[in-house]
């Protein structure tokens, strides 16, 4: 079995890519699927830690529960969040960042 | 008693407020309650000086922990009886000549709630008890005389002339106040009947800052009663309704610095004579000095107008110098006794010059009247005893307080002083002939002289009354009841005031006769030195250049302080130091949103190094 810490590096190289993904794409639905990549490597995590982190002999499951309730919040807010989307494409006609600027100081 | 003194105060006040609130489209009727207001006022004066009890009343006002109470009091004693009855009586006189004299005026109830007002606090410096209440009451009869001043507003000389005279009379109270401060300083208490005791209490007081409280308190009565150099309000302020001038400028308020300095004397020491050992000696001569001096500026002022009321008001002045030089010789019942005749002699003179503007259809210039004697019979017999009063006839009012004040004059060994009164003496009579003689001898010269008619009895009763009093005041049997301070008067033929007014008398009646008696013009108007006397000593223009010169120089100042300061810097800095922070944050709201998501994440690396490795 992968050591703790091969977890924490593939999890880190996952949300880097989420990372690197929302500040650079343009793409207002690419840049959201990096968001939620970002959030799977935060519950990767989690789950990683509950594994590793025994309490007589068993793993510590609350790491592993808290992620299910990551996945239905995060479920929710797909859900809202793309419905957004759909929202500010009806009216601006775009899904590129770059044209998003009306909030300038 | 004592609710018919509170009455006598507050019944005018309640008056001029009905008026103001309630009876301002009813005219007629506002001039009738003001003026039942003043008769009841006088019928309950009559009553209190009948019985001439002495009284002091009152309750604690301001208490402050260490410190006697300020109190609002009422001193009735015979100062304040014969004052009360002057301010009562004169003013029933006016409000009833008013009546006539007003009656076609469109804004009669605003000029009955002034009179009304102005009784209300003319009594309450009468009966004031304490300098603070009475520096309450002498600002409110600054606000009256300012507002009957300006009753014709929509003139420019009146609105001027009222705001000048309240202007002026702003600089004499800034004494007056730091003189009761300095007084209080000394002595610890503001009331009249303490000031005494306590000065002997504390006998260590410096006699030099005693001195300047005095000279400062005198400083409110030279605004009040027109001394030289504050003089200048006084002929301006008769672009009021002549009534007003009588009144006010004539008879009572203009004559509260004289009551005012004599109550403050009267108390300074329970008996007179010792008067020179409490108050210093230069701020005594410095008093009588500037009486001195107003008198005879005033006087030869007066020889060179045309205005019958100008006239009038610089003899006003001339007169109120007299009573200050009194005042200032130490003898406070001699200033005293002068106030009483001249309020009622004086009074006559304005109202009987009211009478004859009024006919002549408010002509003022007596070249234009002449031959008024024969149109109008009362109005000149009146006027001819009020100047006989004024001029110091032997057997009139005038004569008796006249020689009081040369008396006392001598009698300190005050020639210069002395001299200078006797002059006064007889510039008065120089001018006051020259009035009777131009307006009412001779043939009219204008056609509203020609036109005039005698007053009706409304007018003609209070000239009458007045003129009764202008004769019989002075003797013991009237004088020595009503008047405030009394002195009986003693005839000694050989004794130098009596030959000085006799003389005076004489040359000043023989000169007027003798430049007047038949004059068309003036004989004198072309004189230089005469010209200097019309143009009033230049004085007027000397402290428009002054004030002109001052305001500019400070008015450059200010202008540069608000343009630098307050506008470049307070004001305009505020605005640019938000305008810049506000471009400066401004900056941060690109409106991109990766932007905002690096710094996000740059805030987040912040804050983990923060609790992390800072921790």
């Amino acid at each position: 079995m992968a050591s703790l810490n091969e977890f924490l590096f593939v999890s880190g190289l996952v949300f880097a890519i989420g990372l690197a993904g929302v500040i650079l794409r343009r793409n207002i639905i690419v840049i959201f699927m990096c968001l939620e990549l970002m959030l799977a490597a935060a519950s990767l995590t989690l789950v990683a830690f509950s594994r590793f982190h025994l309490k007589d002999g068993l793993p510590d499951y609350n790491g592993q529960v808290f992620v299910f309730f990551i996945i239905t919040v995060a479920a929710a807010e797909v859900a809202v969040g793309l419905a957004i989307i759909v929202a500010l494409y009806r009216a601006r006609q775009t899904i590129n960042v770059e044209d998003l600027t009306s909030m300038r100081g | 008693m004592e609710s018919i003194l509170w009455l006598i105060l507050g019944l005018p006040l309640l008056t001029a407020a009905l008026i103001h609130l309630g009876l301002k489209r009813k005219q007629p009727i506002a001039a009738l309650v003001s003026t039942l207001s003043a008769a009841v006022g006088l019928i309950l004066t009559l009553l209190l000086v009948s019985k001439g009890e002495t009284l002091s009343l009152g309750f604690d006002w301001v208490n402050i922990a260490g410190f006697k109470g300020i109190q609002i009091g009422i001193e009735l004693d015979s100062l304040a009886r014969g004052m009360l009855l002057i301010v009562t009586g004169v003013g029933f006189l006016v409000h009833l000549f008013s009546l006539a004299y007003m009656k076609d005026d469109s804004a009669l109830a605003r000029y009955f709630c002034g009179l009304s007002l102005f009784m209300f606090s003319m009594i309450g410096i009468v009966l004031a008890s304490n300098f603070i209440m009475m520096f309450m009451f002498w600002e409110l009869v600054g606000l009256s005389s300012y507002l009957l001043i300006g009753h014709w507003y929509q003139k420019d000389t009146a609105a001027d002339a009222a705001k000048k005279a309240f202007l002026t009379n702003r600089i004499g109270d800034f004494g007056f106040m730091i003189g009761i401060l300095m007084l209080w300083g000394i002595a610890g208490t503001f009331t009249f009947s303490e000031l005494a005791s306590y000065l002997v209490a504390r006998p260590d007081h410096s006699v030099f800052f005693l001195g300047v409280a005095i000279l400062c308190i005198f400083a409110g009565a030279m605004g009040k009663s027109a001394q030289a150099p504050l003089h200048v309000w006084l002929p301006d302020a008769m672009e009021g309704p002549t009534p007003v001038s009588a009144l006010i400028h004539a008879a009572t308020m203009v004559a509260a610095g004289v009551f005012m300095m004599a109550r403050f004397f009267t108390s300074l020491t329970p008996d007179l004579a010792d008067l020179h050992l409490i108050v210093p000696e230069f701020s005594s001569q410095t008093i009588a000095w500037i009486g001195g001096i107003t008198s005879l500026l005033a006087a030869l002022m007066a020889t060179q107008q045309d205005d019958i009321k100008k006239i009038l008001a610089y003899s006003t002045l001339s007169q109120l110098g007299y009573m200050v030089m009194a005042v200032g010789l130490l003898d406070p019942e001699a200033g005293m006794f002068h106030l009483f005749t001249h309020a009622w002699f004086k009074a006559l003179l304005f109202l009987g010059s009211g009478a004859v503007i009024f006919s002549c259809h408010h002509e003022q210039n007596i070249w234009k009247m002449g031959g008024l004697k024969k149109t109008m019979p009362v109005t000149s017999l009146t006027f001819l005893l009020g100047t006989l009063a004024l001029c110091g006839v032997p057997f009139t009012s005038g004569f008796f307080s006249k020689e009081h004040i040369l008396e006392s004059a001598a009698h300190r060994g005050q020639w210069a002083l002395f001299g200078i009164a006797a002059l006064v003496a007889c510039l008065t009579t120089f001018y006051m002939l020259r009035l009777f003689f131009v307006a009412f001898l001779g043939d009219s010269r204008s056609e509203k002289a020609n036109h005039a008619k005698e007053v009706g009895p409304l007018m003609a009763l209070p000239l009458i009354a007045l003129a009764a009093m202008a004769l019989l005041s002075g003797y013991e049997f009237l004088g020595g009841k009503i008047s405030p301070l009394y002195k009986p008067f003693e005839f000694h033929p050989a004794a130098p005031a009596f030959i000085a007014s006799i003389s005076a008398v004489l040359i000043g009646a023989f000169l007027a006769y003798k430049l007047y008696g038949n004059a068309k013009e003036d004989p004198l108007a072309e004189k230089s030195l005469f010209k200097i006397f019309r143009n009033k000593f230049y004085i007027d223009e000397a402290y428009a250049k002054l004030i002109s010169y001052d305001q500019d120089s400070v008015a450059a100042f200010v202008h540069f302080f608000d343009e630098l300061i307050i506008n470049g810097l307070i004001v305009g800095g505020f605005t640019r130091a938000a305008d810049g922070f506000g471009r400066l944050f401004g900056r941060l709201q690109s409106g991109n949103l990766q932007g905002y998501a690096v710094l996000f994440g740059l805030g987040v690396l912040l804050v983990i190094y923060l609790t992390v490795f800072l921790s």
